[in-house]
């Protein structure tokens, strides 16, 4: 039966926060009605994941003293849920989870907004890019997959990813400058969808994120190649057979010098206090903590790095610099409109 | 396929656990209520109660979340039925008939004839997954994007050119969908299209806030304007209604067979429930011989979408274990429930976590009786609702639609976009513009689009990737077939016709 | 639908109303195409470029519009569309759902739900003040528990929910 109380335990709680919102604000600031967590993008895609599964580890432990509210605005490749985040100066309870559209779309469709609109509260992790064949197909490594790549005609090869001009496409374009070879790029709704199209053989490779290929891995469907990170991956637990997630090799040392990590980071609207950002930057700490998360981490094959403050702002700037650079090459950037 | 029954036979020792069937009863109601409220969804009731299920066991959770699914699946026909408020996209074909039913006093009937389809269609569906589950997932895997637009083709082809209407004004209505449709992010290009530099478009036109608007509001217009009344008024409530409709139902097992085969198919292509329940409308009305009378208040035109929307609904569940692939939006949620749980959905899931994928194979049954047995009682509460006086219920109505629209994206400026579908809407209808091929566009246009494009992309512009295999020739073969259908019958009927003059 | 039209009194013709349909697909048409025109409608070396598609969707609606038109004015002349009473009524519905909307966006959906409700039961269905404010609070407190604090769906909210701390 206590499985039961659950679902009341909202009614509960929400009804008690008609209470708690009269109280005076403490010295140290505490949210004092239910916090909007805005998601720029649609139900059930990665962010949102991870945006719902944050809702429930901070529920299930208690960490906040009101709810968490998940609001998906993923009109505009997310910009939607950015201008809202923009144009609600001074409200603390509001939060934003980041993919790499905070970057891209503002440059790919020229909707009005950019990272310094709004305050930087922590980055949470950074999601790793990995190189995926069908299993089926005779290539084991990178190099053999790129061996191919260059003796076939411009366009040959396919690659799926999700959306356009967003970093599915931003890794391809690199990874083909990288090879010497154009592909033929076919963007998708989500990266659920690219992993079976890839097992289907309707393309021919993919850079799905971990967590989205995995399990299509354990089932002999996908085989990865590469990582586009710096190194190989810290997770050992075995996937298929005696392969674990470090047991894949970076594409730098497969010859394709291409590194690509996106941000899954909290923002808040502009104008906020530092208190207010500090309560934030405090309670992602403590979700770091929890069993549930390191699982989520370890699931996922996330890159584990935290930051806050200025050492974030420094990434943030330095990361969108890198993005202007790839998408100008690329000739992704909207013309003015 | 022996075993699949011994480990179901489990499954239905996990399923009918006190608790589990309890978590179900729950589930249902409140998935109805979900499914009442327009705008808030299947997959939005799912999301919201996610987090709330972290405490459980996988198994629990995800009967209690499954069947707040069938619950809003059930729901959705209610509104549909009572205020032609489609509160789910794949309602949207049972209000052609299900609403005139109403409006001429036989709510009770319409109703029970919706949710016993709904039972019939889910039914069906789970059966053909107990039994051939792996097999489906295998050709699940051969739909690429040309594959699924021949789907969307199907559908279309098999829905249009049906109407009585003026076939200019059938082409502009369907053309405005498809229009209204491309509005926001055109996904292939990453461009932004058809915005003029409005924030507000970004989004482009939700489908649900043109129908509660196009429907909805529309309606209430027209009762307006007809006198201050709706007509179910006078209906009857009778309890016994429930009996005395089943026993009119065997006569259309037809008209369910087709449906829930056309159902699991569009399920398990990844297609979907709504063009699934359009084209089972679609082509019972060509089929039947009460076809003409389609839109009338037909009680075929309620059975053939409803059976066929939930047999999609049920077989969506499919792709979405075996391949890890969602059908549909709420199956998109629920596979970020599963992977929440530790669970990793795709082609391992039936091999180690068997008894977790038969355990929700079999809740799928008793939740599908447990559901059916639920709402069957509510039929005359909800067909009495009818009775209250319109100055009462048409704003409360209207307060309804706000909310269901501003739900839809949380944005007050669809609550006006709203209203403005609620005028075009009357205006169209008073000037025999037909609605259903506008809906259908923008319901289906974006993705046919995308799919369309994809598959350019993949063939370097050539068309002929549409006719490159077998399976994407059938299906546009079945498709153009479909389309030129009515020509070809009306040529029939015109030989016949000089032949033997009546 | 014209049937019902055919009534004594007068009112806008079928003929009009028809012509005038016409005309606003046309200029929707006409926006669609201009849409497409500036994002490129062109075919692209790898495929339909982002407006191609609506261009030829905005074109069609053009062509149709005009056709309905000259269909529209051959339309009989004396056929009424409705009558002035009876658009009376519709605006009796429309004007207080607009005003409705119109302020949603000012002072959230409660209170004009509350002003709505109450309006439509006082003025069209004659309802005495009991049931009248029963109904009218009712229903939003309804929505309120169920959305707001059940579902956790956070739904407008103007300066009155913000002084009594909703």
């Amino acid at each position: 039966m206590k499985n039961f109380h659950a679902l009341g335990l909202g009614t509960l709680t929400a009804l008690g926060l008609a209470a708690m919102s009269i109280l005076p604000a403490a010295a140290e600031w505490k949210p004092t009605k239910p916090v909007e967590f805005i998601v720029p993008a649609g139900t059930g895609g990665g962010a949102d994941q991870m945006a719902r599964t944050l809702q429930g580890i901070i529920a299930k432990h208690e960490l906040m003293s009101t709810q968490l509210i998940v609001i998906n605005k993923s009109g505009g490749a997310g910009g939607e849920g950015f201008l809202d985040v923009k144009n609600n100066k001074g409200n603390p309870h509001k939060i934003v989870i980041t993919l790499s559209n905070l970057f891209t779309t503002p440059l790919a469709t020229g909707i009005p907004f950019n990272w310094k609109d709004m305050t930087p509260v922590a980055m949470l992790a950074l999601d790793e890019f990995v190189l995926w064949v069908n299993a089926s197909e005779p290539y084991k490594t990178a190099q053999e997959y790129t061996a191919a790549i260059k003796a076939a005609p411009d366009g040959t090869f396919k690659m799926g990813g999700t959306g356009s001009k967003q970093e599915d496409q931003i890794i391809t374009v690199a990874f083909e400058k990288a090879v010497g070879k154009k592909m033929t790029y076919i963007p998708y709704k989500g990266g659920g969808e690219v992993a079976v199209q890839l097992v289907g053989g309707h393309i021919n490779s993919s850079v799905n994120n971990p967590i989205e290929a995995v399990s299509q891995w354990r089932g002999d469907k996908l085989r990865p190649l590469c990582v586009f990170d710096e190194k190989t991956l810290p997770y050992t637990d075995k996937i298929l057979g005696d392969l674990s997630w470090s047991s894949v090799p970076t594409c730098k040392s497969a010859g394709v010098d291409v590194e690509y990590l996106m941000l899954r980071g909290i923002f808040m609207p502009p104008g906020v206090t530092d208190e207010q950002v500090a309560y934030f930057v405090d309670l992602f700490k403590k979700v770091r903590e929890t069993p549930e998360w390191k699982q989520l981490m370890k699931d996922g094959a996330f890159n584990q790095t935290f930051m806050a403050g200025a050492e974030f702002k420094d990434w943030l700037t330095k990361a969108e610099a890198t993005h202007k650079g790839l998408m100008q090459e690329a000739g992704f950037i909207a013309a003015a409109n | 396929m022996f075993e699949n029954f011994v480990n179901l036979w489990h499954g239905f020792g996990i399923a009918a656990d006190p608790f589990n069937i309890l978590l179900m009863a729950v589930g249902i109601l409140l998935g109805v209520i979900i499914g009442v409220l327009p705008g808030l969804g299947g997959a939005n009731g799912v999301a919201i109660l996610l987090p709330l299920t972290f405490s459980m066991s996988p198994t629990s959770a995800i009967i209690l979340l499954t069947c707040i699914y069938w619950g809003a699946l059930f729901g959705g026909a209610i509104t549909s039925v009572l205020f032609n408020i489609p509160g789910e996209p794949w309602s949207v074909a049972t209000t052609f008939d299900g609403h005139p039913m109403a409006r001429s006093g036989r709510a009770g009937e319409a109703l029970t004839a919706a949710f016993t389809s709904s039972f019939v269609g889910a039914f069906v569906a789970i059966v053909m997954i107990t039994m051939i589950a792996p097999l489906v997932a295998q050709f699940a895997l051969r739909f690429g994007p040309a594959e699924k637009f021949a789907v969307y083709f199907l559908a279309f082809a098999s829905f249009v050119g049906m109407s009585k209407e003026p076939p200019a004004k059938t082409v502009v209505s369907m053309m405005i969908g498809f229009a209204l449709a491309a509005v926001g992010l055109d996904m292939v290009t990453g461009q932004l299209r058809l915005t003029f530099g409005s924030e507000e478009l970004l989004n482009g036109f939700d489908f649900l806030i043109a129908v509660i608007g196009l429907f909805g509001i529309g309606e209430i217009l027209l009762t307006m304007e007809e006198g201050l009344e709706f007509r179910g008024k006078a209906a009857k409530i009778d309890a016994k209604v429930v009996w005395h409709t089943w026993k009119t139902l065997p006569k259309y097992w037809a008209t369910s067979l087709r449906s829930c085969v056309i159902g699991c198919w569009m399920g398990i292509t990844p297609a979907g429930a709504t063009p699934a329940s359009f084209m089972a409308y679609g082509v019972a009305k060509r089929v039947s011989k009460t076809g003409k009378n389609f839109g009338n208040g037909e009680i075929e035109g309620v059975i053939a979408p409803e059976t066929a929307a939930h047999a999609a609904g049920t077989s969506a569940m499919l792709p979405m274990l075996a391949l890890g692939v969602p059908g549909s939006p709420t199956a998109a949620v629920l596979l970020g429930g599963l992977l929440i749980w530790g669970l990793q959905p795709g082609p391992m899931l039936f091999v180690e976590q068997s008894e977790f994928v038969w355990g929700l194979i079999a809740s799928m049954y008793l939740g599908n009786i447990v559901g059916l047995i639920l709402v069957l009682t509510t039929v005359p509460l909800f067909a009495s609702i009818l009775r209250i006086p319109f100055s009462i219920i048409a704003p409360v109505i209207l307060v309804i639609c706000a909310i269901g629209a501003y739900t839809v994206n949380n944005n007050v400026f669809d609550v006006v976009m709203m209203l403005v579908f609620g005028v075009i809407g009357y205006v169209l209808k008073k000037t025999n513009y037909p609605l259903a091929p506008l809906v259908l566009a923008i319901v289906l246009g974006d993705s046919a689009e995308e799919a369309f494009r994809q598959s350019l992309l993949g063939s370097a512009g050539s068309l002929s990737v549409f006719w490159s295999t077998p399976l994407v020739a059938t299906i546009m073969g079945i498709g153009l077939l479909a389309g030129v259908w009515p020509l070809i019958s009306n040529l029939i009927s015109r030989v016949r016709g000089v032949a033997q003059p009546a | 639908m014209s049937e019902t039209s055919h009534g004594a009194g007068t009112g806008p013709t079928q003929r009009n109303a028809e012509i005038g349909v016409g005309l606003l697909t046309l200029l929707f048409g006409l926006i669609v195409v201009y849409g497409s025109y500036i994002v490129g409608f062109g075919w692209g070396p790898d495929g339909p470029q982002a407006g191609f598609f609506p261009f030829y969707v905005g074109l069609i609606i053009c062509g149709c519009s005009l056709i309905n038109i000259v269909q529209g004015t051959r339309e009989d002349p004396k056929a009424l569309f409705t009558e002035w009473k009876q658009l009376g009524q519709v605006l009796k519905v429309l004007v207080p759902t607009t005003v409705y909307v119109a302020l949603v966006p000012f002072l959230g959906i409660y209170v004009p739900s509350v002003i709505l409700i109450a309006v439509f039961m006082k003025w069209l269905g004659s309802y005495g003040w009991p049931l009248t404010i029963a109904v009218a609070f009712g229903v939003p407190a309804f929505f309120y528990a169920t959305l707001e604090r059940w579902f956790l769906i956070p739904l407008p909210k103007g300066p009155i929910e913000a002084m009594l701390g909703l």
